[in-house]
């Protein structure tokens, strides 16, 4: 099978998740937002009505007058293919197709901080601030993590190593968001360094927001770091360990080529197809647990938006977000069978 | 590949980790046993109502704070046995209710309650004054009870924050040396009268219940200074014990760990050997459903079905198991292609025996010892993943569970506010009894794996 065969297998596999998570979305969210859209159209048609003075005159008695309401209603939704289940085939078609195409619809409570009400802009906008806070994060924590796992990897057993696997599986015991609330327990109240809430307090439109925003951030980087980067390091230190019990290490050794030189430009340099691919695979995890990093830190970007569109219920919102969502979880799960498929002949052949 | 349970039992005894991890876990179910024996059923049912812990202070912190701290802070005080007299001069009747204390504390209360069941008929006046230490009077409370013409019996509250109270307190002002338009009752009530600190010594609470006619009684009369600190960890912003809350956390994370753990790596298991032992086009497809599920984003989902679905901490466990299984099949599939190449496997298909019988008789005892160190792994991402969808507010509400008090703590700001025994307690809980079982499993997967052993 060759390496293209693979990648398209693995994109169809992709693209099927996609349509699978969406269709269960929908499948779970469906008849809730019906009701809902009804409800809407009802009342939308009502005021409609009442507000036409001439057309309210017209009528003889209220039976006639709630008569012709109810018709109009019913014609609306017919018109809008509200009459058929969520679950009829071409509406159902129609509804993918249109999330497909970015076409969420129009929130029911939220609005984006320009005030528009398109769940495309609210997400477009969130969209750039999560993505800057966990892709710095994770570049931080990779950068720490491959130092340190390759420095513990070159001294097994030392002090460091065994602090490095004891950070990391102690790091990694505790929940992400759980350290946030410490973090601004000790930042924000014992000593007021940073803001507890990550929001910035000025407008949008004014010329110190992004200034605003990096401070802001500040809090959030150091806890996303302080809990990521143990176990990287642990990682990267187990696929040193491994490289260095191989016989061309063995072999280097024997050729008299310092210790540090066989691990920072050969080991480090075999290791790079599984560390990229964690990489990726990270980044993808860590955007899933931006929902709750972001709703303590009330940092404005899309793991929050999520957060709110679950307490309002804002279903377009929650429809629009979990397709983003899985769209960017499915791009970076592509991504790292990709670099690990092209590092490693041995996946594509199997 | 075979253990018997004789050697895991030896290996596992040499391994400190993993005896470390037994020793937390046997502790964690004593907890779980005082919390089921001490706490009946019904106490924890209302936890989320805040009728039940009216008595309780607000946000006080764990008593043990005062042996580290200079100034001695008011622990929470119920007086319950007042004296009690009565008179009656003509037609009117009085009853008397002292409660006399020794105030010894370098903090003003958190606040005071008057809880009562007055008995009577008509419409009687209820008086509270108090006697403080340097003899002064000060008139707390006058107000009259609701009109009642036959016999009749009335549960209420007088609490500090009663309006007319603080607005009683605020005339005199004349007598204290400091401005006291802003105080709270406790803090005027408990001051001296120079400087706004504690005046210590002996203050009594008299509560006068007037009525014509007949004899007024007080069937049931508290009279509670809310402390600042309380019990082994605190309360809450809601007045709430969190030494219940946290007790009764234990054994709700260890059912849902462990009861999702089990679900997960059981359906995993025989899924997996299914498909590794039918092999070619069943293997191919059962492969394909699991790679999606595998790519699902978990969380998202989680979300909108605890949103739509229901969120009781069944549901729970069982949404948890949906996405649990997935690894574990591809793990046990692989080794079950290894094992149905042995020779036995082979001899038993010749010999005729049944699909099921194979993989349940020979594959699947094979496979036992690495099915309770996944078992022992997938505890803490269960426990923490129904921390974060409590903490988002998607728990079970009957439940407290760790995840909900972190829930509550959040939303009443506690990190920004400084009410560090309402965070601590329960995130180094669940931290605890995750690494239990990363230390269990990582003993037995290095029984399970002899590689790993260097």
């Amino acid at each position: 099978m060759s390496f293209k065969i693979f990648i398209l297998k693995r994109a169809v596999t992709m693209f099927g998740v996609l349509m699978a998570t969406l269709l269960l979305t929908i499948a779970l969210v469906g008849s809730n937002m019906d009701a809902i859209l009804k409800q809407s159209v009802a009342l939308e048609i009502r005021q409609q009505v009442t507000d036409n003075k001439h057309l309210v005159a017209s009528f003889k008695n209220p039976q006639d007058l709630d008569a012709f309401v109810e018709n109009q209603i019913k014609q609306r939704i017919d018109a809008l293919g509200l009459d058929k289940p969520w679950y009829y085939p071409p509406r159902l078609g129609l509804s993918m197709y249109k999330i497909l195409t970015l076409d969420f619809g129009h929130a029911k409570f939220l609005t984006s901080d320009t005030g528009s009400s398109d769940v495309k802009d609210i997400v477009l906008e969130k969209m750039p601030r999560t993505i800057l806070l966990f892709t710095t994060a994770t570049l931080i924590i990779s950068l720490i993590g491959i130092f340190l796992g390759a420095l513990s990897g070159s001294k097994i057993n030392s002090k460091l190593d065994k602090i490095t696997s004891t950070f990391a599986v102690i790091s990694s015991s505790f929940p992400v968001w759980w350290i946030g609330m410490l973090m601004i327990f000790v930042f924000a109240f014992v000593y007021q360094i940073f803001p507890a809430r990550a929001t910035p307090l000025i407008p949008v439109t004014e010329p110190g927001y992004l200034g605003a925003l990096l401070y802001h951030m500040t809090l959030p980087l150091i806890t996303l770091v302080l809990i990521g980067f143990g176990s990287w390091a642990y990682l990267v230190r187990n696929f040193i360990v491994g490289i260095m019990q191989e016989d061309f290490v063995v072999a280097k050794r024997a050729a008299g080529i310092s210790e540090k030189k066989i691990i920072y430009t050969h080991a480090l340099k075999n290791a790079a197809p599984p560390i990229v691919t964690v990489l990726a695979l990270s980044l993808s995890g860590s955007l899933g647990g931006a929902i709750i990093t972001e709703a303590v830190f009330d940092w404005p970007g899309m793991g929050r938006l999520y957060y709110e569109a679950i307490t309002v219920l804002d279903l377009p919102v929650i429809i629009g977000e979990t397709y983003v969502l899985t769209a960017f979880f499915l791009v970076s799960i592509f991504l790292a069978d990709i670099l690990y498929g092209y590092f490693d002949p041995r996946v594509r052949k199997g | 590949m075979s253990f018997s349970s004789k050697e895991i039992s030896h290996e596992f005894s040499k391994n400190k980790i993993g005896l470390v991890g037994i020793a937390i876990l046997g502790t964690l179910f004593v907890l779980s046993a005082i919390a089921v024996v001490t706490i009946p059923i019904e106490s924890f049912k209302e936890w989320n109502d805040p009728a039940g812990w009216l008595t309780f202070p607000k946000s006080a912190l764990p008593a043990w704070v005062n042996y580290f701290l200079s100034e001695k802070m008011p622990e929470h005080i119920i007086l319950q046995n007042p004296q009690v007299l009565s008179q009656n001069v003509g037609e009117i009747f009085l009853t008397t209710h002292i409660f006399a204390v020794d105030y010894n504390y370098d903090k003003f209360p958190s606040d005071f309650i008057y809880e009562y069941t007055a008995k009577y008929s008509g419409s009687p006046l209820l008086q509270i004054w108090v006697v403080r230490p340097d003899g002064k009077e000060l008139k707390l409370i006058s107000t009259s009870l609701p009109q009642s013409k036959i016999e009749t019996s009335y549960h209420g509250f007088i609490f500090s924050t009663d309006n007319s109270m603080i607005k009683n307190l605020r005339k005199n002002h004349d007598n204290l040396m400091f401005p006291i338009e802003s105080l709270l009752a406790q803090d005027i009530v408990f001051s001296k009268t120079d400087v706004n600190k504690v005046l210590n010594g002996y203050y009594s609470f008299k509560v006068s219940l007037y009525n014509v006619k007949s004899k007024p009684s007080l069937e049931l009369s508290k009279f509670i200074l809310g402390g600042k600190v309380y019990g082994l960890m605190g309360t809450d912003e809601l007045r709430r014990n969190l030494t219940v809350g946290l007790l009764w956390g234990t054994p709700l994370a260890l059912f849902i760990g462990i009861t999702v753990a089990i679900g997960s790596v059981v359906i995993g298991l025989i899924y997996g050997v299914f498909a590794g032992y039918k092999g070619k086009k069943t293997d191919e497809s059962l492969m394909r459903f699991n790679d999606v599920i595998y790519a699902m984003p978990a969380l998202p989902l989680l979300i909108i079905l605890a949103v739509t679905i229901g969120n009781s901490i069944f549901l729970i466990v069982g949404f948890l198991v949906l996405f649990g299984w997935v690894g574990i099949a591809k793990v046990s599939r692989s080794m079950a292609l290894q094992i149905k190449t042995l020779q036995y496997v082979e001899a038993s298909k010749m010999m005729g025996q049944k699909d099921s019988k194979i993989i349940f008789k020979h594959i699947l005892p094979q496979l036992l010892p690495y099915a309770f160190a996944s078992i022992a792994i997938s505890v803490p991402a269960a426990i923490t993943t129904e921390a974060g969808l409590s903490f988002l507010g998607l728990g079970d509400p009957t439940f407290p569970t760790w995840g909900q008090i972190l829930h509550d703590a959040n939303t009443y700001g506690a990190a920004a506010r400084g009410l560090w025994w309402w965070i601590l307690p329960p995130g180094i809980m669940i931290a605890v009894t995750g690494l239990a079982f990363v230390f269990i499993g990582h003993a037995m997967d290095v029984i399970v794996n002899p590689r790993l052993k260097r």
